[in-house]
């Protein structure tokens, strides 16, 4: 038997990397913005957390375990959904709101359409828009003051910023994240040791962030002071806000962003101008939410007409030009 | 014509679960999702598609021999726009406020899937009785549905239940979650009854797939 010719299908090229793996390093990487989180906003902060990671990976067992298939929370992705859910939580909601939130991000987003894999949008997000649909007032509300951990009903920073092109905050609160905002999404101090590690495991593709920021930061630049052209803080544009996580942690998201370098590129550019736009133009104060999960839709789009050339293919369009080299 | 008909009762019964209009069909989805806000619009709704479902089921029925087929479609809108106009002026005088609720919907019954689907599938080859039950039984069932999905949403939107002046419970159980009043509550509501009907229907199939060797 030892000399026959084995044919297997391909991929023939295995990778190192497992599904565990990539979502323990993006559990990692979280870690500095959740204990940023904690720091910044308190016991309450962590409670949140908490309460949102353990409905997910409980929601995740219960629904596995219901329709009989197997039970898949050693491999962290539910982790990372409660955990990205709880940093993008205004810090004083009650309780109930992450348990419901991520329990709708695990079973109706993630399951329902087949598991990992299989979502068409990041559960997180979706679990997100879904809360701020149900209960808007405890999503746009339960601010709290940073270190001094009082509750503050006041609009973020970054409503008074899109109105007025400027902040009165200084660089270093912006960096540390002494600031308004959802536990995970202030320290962007943070948010950058967890994205340079993710970028430097390889865990990420630097076009998206890059893309998204950029995006964001030029955009601000030109159309961020009313009446005026070129005269933005594009800075704060992505210091304030929910950018940062959003362009690193959430789309870059692989089961629904592209798979091709370009693609990725074009998720990112995508994100931001649809921030700016709701940002500078639309209704709400904040539009990073409803960017990344409009761009989930557009994704299969992106990966039907962004293929990569490979190797011997477009001669004709070659030879129509002038023959190659 | 064939003289095996099914029993009236099965006409009837068929309506609720094997041919339900919103779960099984998935027909007249616009109303069940643009006024199901709440248990009382639902009803009212669904009284309306009876009376105009029955109504057209009669004389789709009793005109089915002298109905050209090529004309046939035309001719059953005719048939269904008539009683969809007394439907709207009857609430117009006596109900105005449910009328403003359920608003471009009344008038829109014309255009519902439900009706023209049995009209062309069921009371175009049927004897009047027959589509006088089939008329019935997919109507109830399109009213039950549009409760059904009405009083959830209305429970989960506003955390109580009204029927009248009758409200259940006084003050509102829970914080509400006023997404289930919008569209998109609409649809997950609807997502979840059916696939919950689904289940249902394939574990009782499975069921009578293994007696039946048996048996």
């Amino acid at each position: 038997m030892g000399d026959r010719l084995l044919v297997t299908p391909p991929p023939h090229v295995k990778s190192a990397k497992t599904v565990q793996g990539i979502m323990l390093d993006v559990v990692i990487a979280l870690c500095p913005a959740a204990i940023a989180g904690i720091v910044l906003f308190g016991f309450r902060a962590a409670l949140i957390i908490l309460a949102s990671v353990v409905s997910a990976v409980a929601s995740e067992a219960i629904y596995q375990r219901a329709v009989k298939k197997q039970v898949t929370i050693n491999d962290f992705s539910a982790v990372i959904t409660g955990l990205l859910l709880a940093l993008t939580l205004p810090p004083n909601v009650p309780v109930w709101i992450p348990v419901i939130g991520a329990a709708f991000a695990i079973v109706v987003v993630k399951q329902l359409f087949g598991g990992l894999g299989n979502n068409f949008l990041n559960p997180a997000l979706a679990a997100r828009a879904f809360l701020l649909a149900a209960w808007p007032l405890h999503m746009t509300q339960d601010w709290v003051n940073p270190m001094s951990y009082d509750a503050a009903t006041s609009a973020t920073p970054l409503a008074g910023f899109n109105a007025t092109g400027q902040t009165a905050l200084t660089f270093k609160e912006m960096l540390l994240g002494q600031r308004l905002g959802s536990i995970g999404e202030t320290c962007i101090l943070a948010l950058l040791l967890g994205g340079i590690y993710l970028l430097a495991r390889d865990v990420i593709d630097y076009r998206t962030p890059l893309g998204y920021l950029g995006t964001l930061a030029v955009g601000t630049w030109i159309f961020g002071k009313p009446g005026e052209l070129f005269q933005g803080n594009p800075l704060s544009a992505i210091f304030l806000g929910g950018a940062f996580i959003g362009a690193f942690f959430m789309a870059t998201d692989y089961v629904t962003s592209p798979v091709t370098p370009r693609g990725r590129l074009y998720m990112g550019i995508g994100c931001g101008l649809i921030t700016l736009v709701i940002r500078l133009w639309g209704g709400y104060p904040e539009g990073v939410t409803y960017a990344i999960l409009f761009m989930n839709l557009v994704t299969p789009l992106i990966d039907k007409y962004v293929v990569p050339r490979y190797y011997g293919s477009g001669h004709d369009k070659m030879a129509r030009k002038g023959g190659g080299r | 014509m064939n003289e095996k008909r099914a029993s009236l009762g099965y006409d009837f019964i068929k309506g609720f679960i094997k041919e339900n209009p919103t779960f099984a069909l998935a027909v007249g989805m616009c109303p069940t999702l643009a006024v199901t806000t709440s248990l009382v619009n639902g009803f009212w709704m669904g009284i309306a598609v009876i009376f105009v479902l029955t109504f057209s089921n009669v004389f789709v029925s009793l005109l089915r021999k002298v109905i050209p087929d090529e004309i046939r479609v035309p001719i059953f809108i005719i048939l269904i726009a008539t009683p969809v106009v007394i439907v709207e002026l009857v609430m117009k005088a006596y109900m105005p406020a449910m009328y403003n609720i359920l608003g471009i919907f009344v008038p829109l019954i014309v255009v519902n899937c439900i009706i023209l689907h049995r009209a062309e599938s069921f009371a175009h080859k049927n004897p009047i009785l027959n589509s006088v039950m089939d008329a019935l039984g997919s109507g109830m069932a399109f009213t039950l549905n549009l409760m059904v999905i009405g009083a959830i949403r209305e429970f989960l939107g506003t955390g109580q239940l009204a029927i009248g002046s009758l409200v259940f419970p006084k003050a509102p159980l829970f914080e509400p979650a006023v997404v289930m009043l919008t569209p998109p509550g609409g649809f997950i509501t609807l997502g979840v009854l059916m696939a919950l009907l689904n289940i249902v229907v394939a574990r009782a199939g499975k069921r009578k797939q293994t007696e039946s060797p048996r048996g």
